[in-house]
């Protein structure tokens, strides 16, 4: 029994000191018709046997650790330094428990702290919560911050077409139960057009920044016309993107929400990711999820402490405006280091680097006959290539022929982008990558 | 004993990273988009190491030491799993590459799905939700569908007794439910008159855990199922004490429609801090359709014996939809499927016996000092009273507080809110004897000074880090980040507000 350490002897001592023969007698409570079934499930194992099906399992899938990778869509293979993960090991910060007692807490309320104050210096924000499971449901809980602000007369929440298809799936899945009407996200529109749906129904409209095309539109201005119309702004963005553009803050966002993900966390299919949520000080009050406050011991000293408590679901229960009980912890302190090490000069690198990058993919594959990059708007490290054959057959090309993760099919999600691939270049992405990326398209296209 | 914030460490021309030179000709960056200032610290690596190397040292762990904290089984988390979870094949995979170029990690998935059907006797799981909060709003959102799609429209109400977790009520909530707690009877067990009174057809649905907050397992368990059933509502357990039911009882046998799992209790994936969790919903043939979806599935039986099949995304018939970005919190799949390979159906078993036996060793040690409000077997984990008549002015939260100075955990204090003072106490299967004998000891010291020099414990804790920290002054100043708050001069509405 690999991790109960019982010997013979103390099961013996322990039983005698409870007063039965049998560990069995403790489970008179059960009803005996269903009492210990049998668990068809295989092993024992030993620790080396079980690494090695692992090894196994692992070297059948194709990482981004041996092949060169353009696909992104809302998860990016970003650098992530060494020292993250050496700090993420250390047991005092992966084997505790939720910050409930701040006076063996400290290590883990003080680094949530910090990320939050950086998410803040990131968005232009003027708080930060300790995070929601993902940029998804980070989202959904914006929407439902907006639907209690609009006191359940505003039941209308306005999305972008180019907000992540992922997301926009499940903001829908959360309002199911609640009497919640999406709008502008069944065609393609401007953000004129988006603003010409606002009303007096509207709780909250929805764009992202980038947008999941990659694109980066110039917001100024949106925010107030939102405002006029007495609804609440929400932008999805990239917490790279913002080491370089306009932050969400300045632009007049009411609320800030995105993936974590680039912020030194691994790529790991899909999660654990990190919900960032930043929002305006009149909102914080509202919003759901943990929030680390600072404040002081009764010895005078600086201490930190989960605050406005009474929102929570373990103390308002059915009145609570959000079930979440857990934050992704280890992941916003994964942000907190990262961000820490990159500082300044180091983000505004990535970011700068990224750009710089996909702009060379971009020029360069859109000389290729049959390519077409959609240059119309600014944008940051996607582009949207127009292909001349499907972009399925292409990525099989790609990755049989040239060990190359090519982009995501637009087609999956947009009818009306057939052939067009969306590809992500990082600062991970070399030249020659890139320059093996455009030989492999020549080829595949002649 | 504190830590200077990470700003207050920065020097203006730092970077704790170094990156590539540019190696790409230069684009123009579009003007009137960019940001002017980014208000991270400069630190050097070193300076980043020491700092968060210092405060892992202000925290408790498991790996520090025992975590009594009742309903989180706060067990060992095995250093195996997270060399799995880092495994470069499985770490460095993108979520939306081609089924077929991730099949390892469908693999595991797939198999994971069917060892939680079968621990649980259930007909099929979805591993999407992110954690158990999400799993419980999932299995609702199915047990709303699930009538909808039966053209019953009348459902409107979920029962939960009045021992339950608060997310039970909050997820009745946020699925558009109505919850009415039911109250329970004098053992700790739902009152059964009260549940005859309360269904009828306007009944979705009850939620209950198994064994209960109060660490029992109830004893109308068969009768509760069969009453709710017969209105026509279905039955959801709170898997949050599964630690107690493997190999002990299958909900899906007994008559539960769906429930959820806390692959970072029962699966000994790690707490983190608070997250990431995973809460993986298993249900019946009832549910099946409406499972959130995609989850992982067979495409392609394999041609021979030795052939793997071909593994590719399901979305169930009629899905609830999709709960979070991507598929779930892989990286607490892959612990949970090693820790279910390393022990298997009868290790699994044994693990719950033995925290069964765990925690009756330890109930029956403490029941002399402490009051006992259901002196029964236990499951899992028990709750005491933390006070005594002869010692006024001691609270639960004072012996929680004062343990500290032992240098332990902690229980769970004033939870389930059914009981004056709880304290709450599930030790696991990890813990030897040894450790659960010099918890009792302390729990009897403290007891004694309860009487003794009340003062010890209400000024508790001593030696940790910090104090009691002043919760009111947090909320009433609210600095929750310290970075200086930008100045948007267009956004005077918010100016006034916070003046």
């Amino acid at each position: 029994m690999t991790y109960i350490p019982h010997t013979e002897s103390d099961r013996r001592a322990m039983l005698d000191a409870i007063g039965v023969d049998s560990i069995e007698a403790l489970f008179g409570a059960v009803p005996e018709q269903y009492r210990f079934p049998h668990l068809d499930i295989p092993g024992p194992l030993s620790e080396m046997e079980v690494m090695a099906e692992l090894r196994g399992l692992q070297a059948i899938n194709a990482s981004a650790q041996d092949y060169s990778i353009f696909l992104g869509a809302g998860a990016y293979n970003h650098f992530v330094p060494s020292a993250v993960n050496h700090i993420l090991l250390r047991g005092e910060f992966y084997t505790a428990y939720t910050p409930y007692q701040p006076e063996i807490s400290q290590g883990t309320l003080q680094a949530i702290f910090e990320y939050q104050s950086m998410m803040c210096a990131l968005t232009g924000m003027e708080a930060a919560n300790a995070s929601h499971y993902d940029g998804a449901t980070s989202l959904a809980e914006a929407v439902i911050v907006a639907l209690n602000e609009g006191r359940g007369k505003r039941r209308k929440v306005i999305l972008s077409r180019t907000v992540n298809p992922q997301y926009r799936q499940v903001v829908r899945t959360y309002m199911q139960g609640q009497n919640v009407t999406f709008i502008g996200d069944d065609s393609a529109r401007s953000l004129d057009e988006l603003v010409g749906l606002l009303d007096g129904e509207t709780a909250l409209l929805v764009v992202a920044y980038p947008n999941f095309l990659g694109q980066i539109e110039d917001l100024k201005g949106l925010a107030d016309k939102v405002h006029a119309a007495g609804a609440l702004l929400a932008i999805v963005a990239d917490p790279i993107a913002l080491a370089l553009f306009k932050t969400p803050g300045e632009l007049g966002a009411d609320m800030v929400v995105g993936d974590g993900q680039p912020l030194g966390i691994p790529l790991s299919f899909g999660g654990p990711y990190l919900g960032f949520f930043a929002c305006t000080k009149k909102l914080v009050r509202k919003i759901s999820g943990r929030i680390i406050g600072e404040t002081q011991d009764n010895r005078g000293q600086r201490a930190f402490v989960m605050t406005l408590r009474p929102r929570e679901q373990d103390i308002r229960r059915e009145k609570a405006s959000s079930n979440i009980c857990t934050n992704q912890g280890l992941m916003s302190l994964s942000a907190a280091i990262y961000l820490s090490l990159m500082g300044k000069c180091g983000l505004s690198k990535v970011a700068h680097l990224c750009y710089q990058k996909a702009h060379y993919a971009a020029q360069q594959i859109d000389a290729l006959d049959g390519f077409e990059v959609e240059f119309g708007k600014p944008f940051f490290k996607e582009f949207v290539v127009r292909c001349p054959i499907p972009v399925d057959e292409i990525n099989a090309y790609l990755l049989e022929e040239w060990g190359i993760i090519g982009g995501y099919d637009l087609g999956r999600d947009y009818p009306e982008m057939k052939d067009c691939m969306l590809i992500a270049v990082t600062e991970m992405n070399t030249r020659e990558e890139i320059d093996a990326l455009v030989e492999a398209l020549k080829e595949v296209a002649e | 004993m504190t830590e200077p914030l990470i700003y207050e460490l920065s020097s203006p021309g730092r970077c704790g990273v170094l990156l590539p030179e540019l190696d790409v000709p230069e684009t123009a960056l579009p003007e009137g988009l960019l940001r002017d200032d980014l208000d991270l610290p400069e630190v050097s690596e070193v300076q980043v190491i020491r700092h968060f190397v210092k405060l892992s040292t202000l925290n408790y762990s498991i790996d520090k030491g025992f975590y009594p904290l009742g309903s989180c089984t706060m067990k060992y988390n095995p250093k195996v799993n997270e060399d799995a979870a880092r495994l470069p094949g499985l770490a460095g995979l993108h979520p939306l590459v081609d089924e077929q170029d991730a099949q390892g990690a469908l693999a595991m998935m797939y198999h994971l799905q069917g060892w939680l059907a079968e621990i649980a006797g259930f007909a099929g799981c979805s591993l999407q939700p992110a954690a158990g909060a999400q799993g419980e709003f999932a299995g609702l959102l199915m047990i709303r569908a699930y009538h909808l799609d039966r053209g019953d429209t009348k459902r409107t109400r979920i029962l939960i007794p009045n021992s339950a977790h608060g997310t039970n009520p909050a997820s009745v909530t946020m699925a558009g439910f109505e919850a009415v707690e039911l109250p329970s009877d004098e053992n700790g067990d739902v009152d059964l008159e009260a549940l005859r009174v309360a269904c009828d057809d306007t009944v979705a649905g009850m939620m209950i855990t198994v064994p209960s907050t109060l660490g029992l397992f109830e004893v109308h368990l068969p009768e509760v199922i069969e009453l709710v059933h017969a209105c026509g509502g279905l039955m959801y357990m709170d898997g949050a004490n599964m630690n107690a039911m493997m190999g002990v009882l299958k909900p899906g046998e007994i008559g539960f429609d769906v429930q959820h799992y806390n692959l970072h209790k029962t699966f000994s994936t790690p707490h983190g801090g608070g997250g990431p969790g995973s809460g993986p919903v298993a249900v019946n043939e009832k549910l099946l359709p409406f499972l959130p979806g995609p989850i992982a599935g067979v495409v392609e039986e394999a041609s021979g014996d030795d052939e793997a099949p071909l593994y590719g995304w399901v979305m169930p018939e009629k899905s609830i939809g999709r709960l979070k970005a991507f598929h779930g919190n892989f990286g607490m799949i892959i612990r949970a499927f090693t820790y279910i390979r390393i022990h298997g159906g009868t290790g699994l078993k044994a693990v719950s016996q033995y925290a069964v036996l765990n925690a009756n060793y330890l109930l029956s040690q403490l029941r002399d000092t402490y009051t006992v409000p259901h002196d029964r077997f236990c499951g899992h984990e028990f709750v005491i009273e933390g006070h005594w008549k002869d010692a006024p002015g001691v609270h639960a939260l004072d012996i929680s507080k004062r343990l500290m100075d032992y240098g332990l955990h902690p229980p769970t204090n004033y939870f389930p809110l059914i009981v004056p003072e709880a304290l709450m106490i599930e030790p696991t299967e990890t813990e030897p004897k040894e450790t659960l004998d010099a918890f009792v000891e302390v729990m009897k010291t403290i007891a004694r000074e309860a009487h003794e020099d009340p003062e010890l414990l209400h000024s508790a804790p001593h030696v940790t880090p910090v104090g009691r920290v002043d919760e009111v002054l947090a909320a009433k100043q609210l600095a929750l980040c310290c970075v200086p708050i930008p100045d948007w001069s267009a956004r005077t509405e918010l100016k006034t507000d916070l003046a």
